[in-house]
């Protein structure tokens, strides 16, 4: 079979069937949650290869992109290289996280506190 | 520190068959997997403290009382703005892993269906049945948000959806399910093992093997049985039957069939009737049929097993079946909430499987544990993601039954 016509690019991004569940009541915001997310992890991606350029060039002094494709992390490095993400993730989802912790310490608005020094 | 990090992609086995991954393609599963694991493990916690501070006190005020179904607390959440955005994390985090491994798969398609077809032509290990129709649970919509479910086709017998179902399930479940994702297959292997040291099934049946990862572990570690793996969806079939000819075993077939419809098959002709993570993609009616249908072709003696997520039962807090019931609604599962209500031992009962003869056991997957750390979840509950499983079996009734 020939697929000279096919579009891998298009066909990759088709939608699966079945009603999308809006999450939010402007559905601008669903919209930017994908694309805010989608370039997260292409960050995320452009971090890692250079950490592989990195630790090449530390190793072998020049390198091609072959090297870069055929790279493998040791277990040390693909756990350093975790880590790596691992605070990279906390660092862009801190609102979130944060959130969460306000959830729970239930803070009184500041206004009430501005007051309670004002008097006291 | 490191002691709870993913494994990087790259650990993944890379059978012949296995798309190729460029340096990126993975680095993005990297992301995910974290991301993943973030969501639901960090900050997950934010959906029961939004409950208890806030959701269940505003329903107590408006209803007086506590609610009585999942389905009132999900209406409830889903108007709370915690639960919102983190579902559409959790919702983006699905979509993203499909459109990655569909990006890997389709930009190689060519290369994968020439191998597929090279290794399933040498093998004799696919038999297609193309009058098989889709039943309409797999149709209805596109499970787990995979475009094209795990039926259709991209190209003419081509064998993306297989494909992009083994890529990346790695990132889905947090590489909790081994090099091979075959995590699932593992633990009923070591189950049985342990179980019946002596058993020696000669034919085993799995139903609604998608990719085979499940099967080919059983294949594998009973090398005398023939096993025979069943689906209605071709197109996965034509990717599972590659793979484990790519992985060098020889004694499973991928046969095109509904488990509805097993009439090829004699009563009693099978020793173990298996599915994994399966009975919750069917529909009320199809799931007894396909019991019905396990019982009349397991020969007295032998053993049905299923590994699914825990049954929601009485004693199961609501909140917590709500939580389970996620996907059901967020990633194409319609029938996962259903099915966890049933009773399934009395479905067992119904099909055929006397009470006594039943059996529940929990197992969770069985990974090379020098590369994959254990399942996230360990001390935590992850909500249906988990890779710790209940399995529901019955040893058959008869004159060559043994007690389990």
């Amino acid at each position: 079979m020939s697929n000279e016509d096919f579009d891998w690019v298009a066909a990759s991004g088709r939608r699966a069937k079945g009603k999308r569940p809006e999450y939010f009541e402007d559905p601008a915001l669903d919209r930017l949650y994908s694309v805010v997310f989608a370039l997260s992890a292409e960050v995320s991606a452009l971090r890692e290869r250079q950490d592989t350029v990195e630790r090449l060039l530390e190793k072998n002094g020049s390198i091609t992109r072959a090297d870069i494709e055929a790279f493998v992390p040791t277990r040390e490095e693909g756990d350093e290289r975790a880590l790596a993400t691992k605070a990279y993730v906390s660092r862009i989802m801190r609102g979130f996280q944060q959130q969460l912790e306000a959830i729970e310490a239930e803070d009184p608005p500041i206004m009430e506190i501005v007051d309670r020094l004002a008097k006291s | 520190m490191s002691s709870d990090l993913p494994p990087p992609y790259t650990a993944l086995t890379r059978h012949d068959m296995m798309p190729k991954a460029s340096h990126d393609e993975a680095a993005r599963f990297n992301f995910l997997t974290h991301f993943n694991r973030y969501v639901s493990g960090a900050i997950g916690a934010g959906n029961r403290l939004a409950y208890e501070k806030r959701v269940l006190p505003a329903f107590r005020a408006e209803h007086g009382r506590d609610p009585e179904h999942r389905y009132e607390i999900r209406d409830a959440m889903n108007q709370d703005a915690w639960h919102r955005m983190w579902s559409a994390l959790k919702r983006n985090s699905m979509e993203m892993r499909q459109h990655n491994g569909r990006q890997i798969v389709l930009r190689q398609i060519e290369e994968l269906n020439a191998k597929a077809k090279r290794y399933n032509d040498e093998s004799g290990m696919l038999e297609l049945d193309p009058s098989v129709e889709q039943p309409h649970y797999q149709t209805a919509v596109d499970i787990h948000c995979q475009p094209g479910g795990y039926h259709s086709e991209e190209l003419p017998g081509d064998v993306t959806m297989g494909a992009n179902y083994d890529v990346g399930l790695f990132a889905t479940t947090g590489g909790a399910l081994g090099g091979l994702n075959d995590g699932g297959g593992q633990a009923v292997v070591e189950w049985a093992k342990k179980e019946r040291p002596d058993w020696q099934p000669k034919r085993i049946l799995d139903i609604g093997c998608t990719v085979g990862h499940n099967a080919v572990p059983i294949a594998l570690a009973y090398p005398d049985a023939e096993v025979i793996a069943i689906d209605t969806a071709g197109a996965s079939l034509r990717y599972a039957a590659a793979r484990a000819a790519a992985m060098g075993v020889t004694n499973i077939k991928f046969i095109q069939a509904s488990g509805e419809d097993l009439s090829r098959w004699a009563d009693g002709h099978f020793d173990w009737v298996q599915t994994t993570m399966f009975l919750h993609e069917l529909s009320s009616k199809a799931m007894p049929k396909i019991l019905a249908e396990a019982n009349r072709v397991l020969a007295p003696g032998g053993l049905i097993f299923h590994i699914e997520q825990p049954q929601y039962s009485d004693e199961m807090p609501l909140f917590e079946q709500f939580m389970r019931d996620w996907d059901a609604f967020n990633n194409n599962e319609p029938f996962w909430s259903a099915m966890h209500g049933q009773d399934l031992k009395q479905v067992m009962v119904d099909a055929g499987f006397s009470r006594e003869n039943q059996f529940t056991v929990g197992v969770r997957a069985v990974v090379d544990p020098e590369i994959f750390p254990p399942s996230p979840d360990e001390g935590e509950e992850d909500f249906g993601r988990a890779a710790i499983w209940n399995a529901y079996g019955a040893w058959k009734g008869g004159e060559q039954a043994v007690a389990a």
